[in-house]
């Protein structure tokens, strides 16, 4: 897939994309499958812009934002960063790589050193990649804590004086002090509390206007992505689902799956709150254990014969609108099948979870 | 302040501390709220607030020490639940009060059947046989929705998915038809798609089974969607109450007002910009003195900071805790 806008550069690109965990067991410890937390995604994130990545537990969102970092040996794929390949580098390689690309982690509490003040914290990439003097060092941190609101005077308090909210500016700063261009916020607001996490939001989009970042915003907070993103991505079972420009895929979602997972979200709105609503059946299948043919197959309200047979190609239907789904292949929109519910529709809805599973266990 | 039908849960004054080394923390500071019958109260509030500690404390489910229910009264079928002796209070907890837990995963037995700790209750409260409670048991699991209901008695709790774990809380806490059902955010740890499900079983089991709910959440979208009244809480304290229309039509606390504007939402008008309210919520090392929400609170007036609002009354069943919501000293303009 390829993005149509010419005005943006492609900062990222991603291409197949598969990153594949394998399973030991036994008492010889030997090789007898493997997680397929992300199989095949492919995708460019434009210079300048936020690409959300949604989806739920489970479905290989943060596996993909680490991928494409490189905090794992990929399976395979492509990683084109700024127009170099560093999906082949060596992780020694890749160091020299870092300063260009960071990574906001979900727990702002794990991921700072409770013994390190959160001066020394927002230094280390400083110690590591640069050959600034102290002084330099401690300034460029100083400015860091500015930038991101942290008063200079706490500098060599440690993380746990400082709230949810403030630990998670901590680490922003240290994801800026290289002057990255690239970010992947990984789920930066799902451990704090609904009236802080407008505080980051907001942090975050300044830093982009000020410096010129791009980010990789995975979540699974669909109106938060609303708000930040310029497009999103839906990803279930380790695939790319839908993507598309952020007003698109909220007003009119053409994937089954994202038109369920938007009508799922509760509105704080008592008059909608009536409004009918799409409730999938059944639980995400194990992405050990994929289904065969599409993903979605054993959930999907719209369900055809051939969704069990085949894997949907992910094709553009309008400019920058891509979806993986058999209702828009041309094939079936020709034969008369509109992109709309199916007869077998009622049969996947009263499917029960427990029948959901079995079929999913049979598959070979 | 309650009305209409008799109320079947009256607490009053509640006031919960706890004993830590740093000092005393107060966790609910002067809770006063009812449930009638049948009805599904929404408890709104950010971590730290006391939503879940009152609830906590008026079943007496917290370990004390560190925790200590100052004073206050929790009547219930004509007692007060916290005079009451200890084994009156065991019988009612698990009986008539059931209680679902946020995290299903924790809450359950991993060594125990799915079936042997549905039967636990109905077998200590209800005094059924080891048949006749498997009997139930079934019926109950079939009621929340799991197929194959006799059959998955047998299985263990990780035999079963995050929202069928959440189903089987739900029969648990529903075995000995409760009068009042306690939810502690029962689907903050499940996924949207599966919260969706959840929310259709719990509205669909209430009209069937006619019990009276408190749902206790963070989240205004799931409120919207499931209560008949709101209380919504800042700093251990009730800051405003209301009809779940009036609370998200008029809000009157600025709290309530802030919260409604901070969420983003994926139908209507996207802001170019998210509205924040700027602090923290406040440690409450101290009984309060003067309103909680002062230090984030865009009004605040001179007397905000001296003296704590008592909950005004706006409309029928609609009150607020702010001073801003007090006719008698809108109209004096003193507290300007």
């Amino acid at each position: 897939m390829r993005d149509t806008m010419d005005a943006p550069q492609p900062l990222v690109q991603v291409r197949d994309l598969k990153m594949h965990f394998p399973i030991y067991a036994g008492l010889l410890r030997r090789r007898v499958g493997e997680v397929k937390a992300v199989d095949g995604v492919s995708f460019d994130v434009m210079e300048g812009e936020t690409l959300g990545l949604v989806g739920e537990s489970g479905c290989g969102k943060s596996t993909c934002g680490r991928s494409v970092l490189r905090l794992y040996d990929i399976t395979a794929g492509s990683i084109l960063m700024d127009g170099d390949e560093i999906g082949a580098l060596s992780q020694g390689q890749l160091r020299t790589r870092r300063p260009t690309m960071q990574m906001v982690f979900q727990d702002p509490q794990a991921s700072l050193n409770p013994r390190m003040p959160v001066s020394a914290i927002i230094q280390e990439p400083l110690d590591e990649h640069t050959k600034l003097s102290k002084a330099e060092k401690r300034e460029k941190v100083l400015e860091l804590m500015d930038a991101v609101g942290l008063n200079r005077r706490f500098a060599n308090r440690f993380p746990h004086a400082f709230s949810g909210g403030q630990r998670q500016r901590i680490g922003i700063a240290r994801a800026l002090a290289l002057n990255p261009k690239f970010i992947v916020c990984d789920e930066p607001i799902a451990a704090l509390d609904v009236s802080i996490q407008a505080q980051v939001v907001n942090l975050l989009e300044d830093l982009q206007e000020k410096f010129g970042l791009t980010y990789l915003f995975i979540s699974h907070d669909l109106s938060m992505v609303r708000h930040i993103a310029t497009r999103v991505a839906v990803m279930y079972l380790g695939r790319i689902v839908e993507l598309a420009p952020r007003e698109a895929l909220y007003a009119d979602p053409l994937h089954p799956y994202t038109k369920a997972l938007l009508s799922a979200v509760p509105e704080p709105d008592p008059e909608l709150a009536a409004k009918e609503r799409v409730i999938l059946t059944g639980d995400v299948p194990s992405p050990a254990n994929p289904p065969k043919g599409c993903n979605f197959c054993t959930r999907c309200p719209a369900v055809m014969p051939v969704c069990h047979e085949t894997d949907p190609e992910t094709r553009e239907v309008s400019p920058g609108r891509f979806v993986a789904c058999h209702l828009f292949a041309d094939e079936y929109t020709a034969a008369g099948h509109a992109p709309a519910v199916s007869q077998s529709a009622g049969q996947g809805a009263t499917s029960s979870p427990q029948e959901t599973l079995n079929q999913q266990g049979e598959t070979p | 302040m309650a009305d209409g039908a008799a109320p079947i849960l009256d607490v009053q004054g509640l006031n919960t501390v706890f004993h830590t080394r740093g000092g005393e923390v107060h966790a609910v500071n002067d809770v006063s709220f009812s449930l009638k019958p049948g009805e599904l109260l929404g408890v709104v509030g950010e971590s730290g607030s006391g939503k879940s500690v009152t609830m906590m404390s008026l079943i007496g489910l917290l370990p004390t020490p560190p925790a200590e229910v100052r004073n206050g009264r929790v009547m219930f079928a004509g007692q007060d639940l916290l005079t009451t002796d200890a084994e009156t209070l065991r019988n009612i907890r698990g009986g008539d009060i059931g209680f679902i837990f946020q995290d299903p995963m924790t809450s359950l037995n991993p060594v125990f059947t799915v079936g042997m700790q549905i039967m636990e209750p109905l077998r200590k409260h209800m005094g059924l046989r080891k048949r006749a409670a498997k009997a139930r048991a079934a019926e109950l699991l079939d009621l929340v929705g799991i197929p194959d209901a006799m059959a998955r008695l047998d299985d263990y709790p990780h035999q079963f998915s995050g929202g069928m774990r959440q189903r089987v809380m739900i029969a648990i806490a529903l075995a000995c038809d409760p009068k009042v059902l306690i939810a502690d955010e029962p689907t903050t740890a499940l996924d949207v798609t599966i919260q969706a499900q959840i929310l259709e079983l719990m509205k669909e089991l209430r009209t069937k089974l006619g019990m009276a709910v408190i749902w206790i959440t963070h989240d205004l979208g799931v409120i919207a969607g499931i209560a008949d009244r709101v209380i919504v809480m800042y700093g251990g304290q009730i800051v405003e109450h209301a009809p779940v229309r009036d609370l998200f039509s008029n809000p009157q606390h600025p709290y309530t007002e802030a919260l409604l504007t901070t969420i983003p939402t994926v139908t209507g008008a996207r802001s170019k910009r998210l509205t924040v309210i700027e602090g923290q919520p406040p440690i409450l090392g101290a009984p309060p003195e003067a309103c909680p929400f002062r230090e984030r609170c865009k009004y605040r007036f001179e007397i905000c900071d001296r003296m704590v609002p008592a909950r005004y009354p706006i409309s029928d069943g609609h009150d607020a805790a702010c001073f801003r919501a007090d006719t008698a000293l809108r109209k004096d303009k003193s507290y300007a």
